[in-house]
């Protein structure tokens, strides 16, 4: 039985269409994906992302545990996050996650839905030794995503906090919309963009409020669809459609998040070093579709006759108006303008590998 | 509430079909599924002039999904909507009109009278 976030009802009540979606029954779209979509990219849109998991850190060991489990560097000051992988001793990723310094000794993981639990047990089986306490709070929070180049003109009607200061990445306990809130300048789509962590009983109240304070905007309510088309366009991978237990950090470009340059210890270190030193034999890339067609996710890539990767998230970018993909291919074929063509139901469509993100005008800061 | 007009009949794949009469038949995609696959981006069209029921007769593109379009019955390709191909969105707007994909002929109108009905249509999909 799917779980329901506590906007289920307000979806409903929008006419989202709303599917399974790991574990929970969440807003696939509202109207459309290319509308919802162009609203993010000009204006503003507000996201349901309280799926998402939340596991709270506390105690003298709260860094030195993450150093440990993480393979980014915890050393962040109090008020700035960062964005991480956690992998498995063979290098393979558990999940990828942001990771917001609280305060001292403290810190809030956030990881995919589709693996709370799979990442619960993880943490929980290396704790020995470290004084620390874990709190799983996945289900007590909500977390309402604003997103958009007008998104700070939004959320500014809505706190007192100053936005001006928080940097991308940066974070502070405020209210929002008159609930206690972790108001973080952090987000999926490319764009400049809040995500407010609240109590699930006051998601309601502030999605409101959001949506009121964001109406002389053009606000859209954002479903699952378009977060997917706008992460895809800036290139973001996804856990379980582009990486998972099978793909290191180093096979998927996200070596700027292996701490290798710091002598602290991690889960996977071994395996990442020497990938990052003999060179994987795959990579994740990007590919625009330059024929006719739109391959997806699994569609087979080929050099001639020779399978050479495959593809692991594939749509239409709208804002750009052509087919672009994530995918994974072999060392040699992963450099840009590489030519390959995949192959989508019987049929070659010429793809081109080319440097990412695909979409370069995002208001991130 | 998905629009199903009483005069069609349909396919459990979602196709609606018109008689033109003459043993000729116009198809497209049902206004439930263009809603279902928002909007389309891409058609492609057969590449085969005789078909079985059952044929993949084509494919539609949506942002994110793709799904293949079926021959309701044994037969052979008359003419497809060619404005589509500039124009896929059209399906979207005008799934019974501007947005129809294709006409078949065929010599057995047996498989067009199995067609399940408008009422039938409304009942499979849960309507």
């Amino acid at each position: 039985m799917d779980k329901k976030t506590s906007l289920h009802d307000i979806h409903v009540a929008l006419g989202g269409r709303m599917e399974s979606f790991a574990g929970y029954i969440m807003p696939i779209k509202y109207s459309s994906v290319k509308e919802e979509h162009n609203a993010v990219r000009n204006n503003v849109g507000v996201f349901d992302l309280s799926h998402m998991g939340e596991f709270r850190v506390k105690g003298p060991d709260a860094g030195r545990f993450l150093d440990f489990i993480l393979t980014n560097d915890s050393d962040v000051p109090p008020g700035k996050a960062f964005y991480s992988t956690m992998c498995y001793p063979d290098g393979g990723i558990v999940d990828d996650l942001i990771v917001y310094h609280i305060g001292t000794n403290e810190y809030l993981m956030v990881v995919n839905a589709s693996n709370i639990e799979k990442d619960w047990a993880w943490v929980n089986s290396h704790t020995a030794g470290y004084s620390i306490e874990l709190t799983n709070e996945s289900d007590e929070t909500a977390l309402v995503a604003i997103q958009g180049p007008d998104a700070q003109k939004v959320a500014a009607k809505l706190t007192d906090a100053d936005l001006d200061e928080i940097d991308y990445y940066a974070h502070v306990m405020g209210t929002f919309a008159g609930k206690i809130a972790l108001i973080a300048r952090t987000g999926y789509t490319g764009e400049d963009g809040f995500e407010i962590y609240i109590k699930s009983e006051d998601a309601p109240d502030v999605w409101a409020a959001v949506m009121e304070a964001g109406d002389e905007f053009g606000i859209k309510p954002v479903g699952l669809g378009a977060r997917d088309t706008l992460r895809l366009e800036v290139g973001y991978v996804l856990y379980g459609s582009d990486i998972d237990h099978t793909t290191t950090p180093i096979e998927a470009k996200l070596g700027w998040v292996v701490k290798l340059k710091t002598d602290k210890d991690f889960i996977g270190r071994e395996v990442m070093s020497r990938q990052k030193r003999d060179k994987p034999a795959r990579y994740i890339v990007g590919l625009k579709v330059t024929g006719k067609g739109f391959p997806r996710h699994g569609a087979e890539l080929y050099d001639g006759d020779r399978k050479v990767g495959i593809v692991t998230s594939g749509s239409l970018a709208p804002a750009l108006g052509h087919g672009v993909c994530l995918a994974i291919v072999e060392r040699g074929f992963h450099k840009s303008g590489t030519d390959l063509e995949a192959e989508v139901r019987g049929r070659r469509v010429p793809v081109s590998t080319v440097k990412l993100p695909f979409y370069k005008d995002g208001s991130r800061k | 509430m998905a629009s199903i007009p009483e005069e069609l009949h349909y396919t459990e794949t979602h196709e609606w079909v018109k008689s033109l009469g003459g043993g000729e038949y116009m198809m497209g995609l049902t206004d439930y599924a263009q809603d279902q696959m928002g909007e389309i981006v891409m058609v492609e069209f057969p590449a085969l002039e005789e078909f079985a029921a059952g044929d993949v007769f084509g494919s539609l593109e949506a942002v994110k999904t793709a799904e293949d379009f079926y021959a309701p019955f044994d037969g052979k390709i008359v003419r497809v909507n060619e404005t589509l191909e500039d124009e896929p969105a059209l399906i979207n707007e005008d799934a019974y009109g501007k947005g129809w994909l294709i006409v078949v002929s065929t010599d057995d109108s047996s498989g067009f009278d199995k067609l399940k009905t408008a009422a039938e249509y409304a009942t499979f999909i849960g309507e």
